[in-house]
């Protein structure tokens, strides 16, 4: 089938691509934009190590075509840190322990970034579901809440930072 | 995996998605969340010739009080539903149920709308909208047409939506609220699973006696089950555990469910059992 012409915003730089239609985002981010840090897993949409964000919205990547995301903003986990300094969710993660192999964790991120915008102070009730799309098989998932937790903490400090400036 | 070769398109308004299916034939089909339809692309279980995506059509989506009733865009997403005020406050159910399906990220794509029209009979909508009494507006070549939950599903992957029409709403009437009570209770084994055996019930209670009652089951027969048989032993009686087991009884007895990792069929039918009865004590405990 022809290729058709595709406008996106990957975090932050504009990109213009001809894609097949049957392009799965994943493919298009990981092997077109080398941006491997989006995994594929179980490719069916039940483990969420490919979640990116696209438009504000947590998306499985595996499950979505470059096609669809035509005029959309996308980020990956790629966009997190600023100049090299690490986003509150990624510096969370390490000191907490939220990985052990670091699979699950590209999606874990992108996902915890997503839903402490959406739920600035949430409850441990609130973050098990708000990250349950996402399958970790190493940390039994506790540190992985417990580093939701102090991401959610670090993050409202910055914001009192910032106000305060 | 990668799925098969095929044309896209994303129409803008729903009539030149009307005119895409009529162009494209047989080879057309429509791409909703995507959640069944991708994976079954991938596998070669559906190999459609021309994508239609509808997610770009404004007309399509978004929950509104009209009339007396509330119309659900068909293109409205799980966790829409899960977020709409007007939902929480008027039919309480499909907010409860939506939390049950699948997983954050799936339920940002899913669709009521893909939902229904798949007609899987693991799906959850399928038994939510008959339990809720709802109606389906179909929209096709040859203009609109009405269609009741309960005459819509006519086995697995089989309903009564044409080839050339699109699901388009979802109309549902209000609770009232000084009466109605409902409740879904879905038995699963993970996140993201389909039901082992799922049950919608709809109560209305005055003065102590039932006056209505509607339940459906969800995966355990090819398609959702409109328990009539059991919601009739229900009505016209205060709820008592008799009755309340009268209805379990006749909501078994209609199960036919296949034989799966999820369990056998003794064991879901008697979950399908199990969570009928928890779902009317549910609703009844809602019912003000």
């Amino acid at each position: 089938m022809s290729k058709q012409i595709v406008t996106m915003t990957i975090n932050g730089k504009k990109v213009e691509k001809a894609v097949e239609p049957r392009t799965l985002l994943i493919h298009f981010l990981r092997e077109e934009m080398v941006l491997t840090g989006a995994h594929i897993g179980c490719e069916t949409s039940h483990c969420g190590a490919c979640t990116v964000d696209v438009d504000g919205k947590s998306i499985k990547s595996c499950t979505h075509l470059a096609v669809q995301c035509d005029g959309s903003e996308v980020l990956t986990v790629e966009g997190l840190a600023d100049k090299g300094v690490l986003h509150a969710v990624q510096e969370a993660f390490y000191q907490e322990h939220g990985l052990q192999c670091g699979f699950c964790t590209p999606g874990m991120l992108v996902r915890a970034y997503r839903f402490l915008q959406d739920t600035p102070d949430p409850t441990e009730e609130q973050i098990r579901m708000g990250m349950a799309g996402n399958l970790c098989r190493c940390t039994g998932y506790q540190n992985i809440v417990k580093a939701v937790q102090s991401a959610a903490k670090k993050l409202k400090a910055q914001t009192k930072e910032s106000v305060a400036a | 995996m990668i799925p098969p070769s095929f044309g896209y398109s994303a129409p803008r308004t729903l009539p030149e998605a009307l005119q895409l299916m009529v162009q494209h034939g047989d080879a057309a089909k429509i791409l909703a969340g995507g959640h069944s339809l991708l994976p079954m692309m991938k596998l070669r279980f559906a190999e459609p010739g021309h994508l239609i995506d509808i997610n770009r059509i404004p007309e399509l989506k978004g929950i509104r009080e009209e009339n007396g009733l509330i119309k659900i865009g068909a293109m409205t997403t799980e966790n829409e539903l899960i977020d709409s005020v007007l939902l929480q406050q008027k039919v309480p159910l499909l907010p409860e149920a939506a939390r049950l399906i699948a997983d954050p990220q799936v339920r940002n794509r899913g669709t009521i709308g893909g939902d229904i029209a798949h007609g899987d009979p693991g799906n959850d909508h399928p038994a939510i909208s008959i339990a809720l009494d709802a109606t389906f507006i179909l929209t096709g070549p040859r203009g609109q047409r009405n269609v009741a939950a309960a005459n819509f599903f006519l086995g697995t992957y089989m309903t009564d939506m044409q080839s050339d029409e699109i699901l388009t709403s979802i109309h549902v009437k209000p609770f009232s609220t000084n009466k109605t009570g409902s409740a879904y209770c879905k038995l699963k084994r993970k996140t993201g699973d389909f039901a082992t055996a799922g049950a919608a019930v709809v109560l209305e209670i005055s003065a102590g006696v039932v006056s209505l009652a509607r339940i459906a089951l969800t995966n355990v027969a090819p398609t959702a089950l409109n328990a009539k048989a059991a919601a009739a032993a229900l009505v016209g009686k205060p709820l008592t555990d008799a009755s309340i087991k009268a209805a379990v009884d006749a909501a078994m007895a209609i199960c036919d469910p296949a034989e799966d990792l999820r369990g056998d069929i003794e064991y879901k039918t008697a979950m399908a059992g199990e969570m009928t009865k928890r779902a009317i004590r549910l609703a009844a405990s809602r019912c003000k």
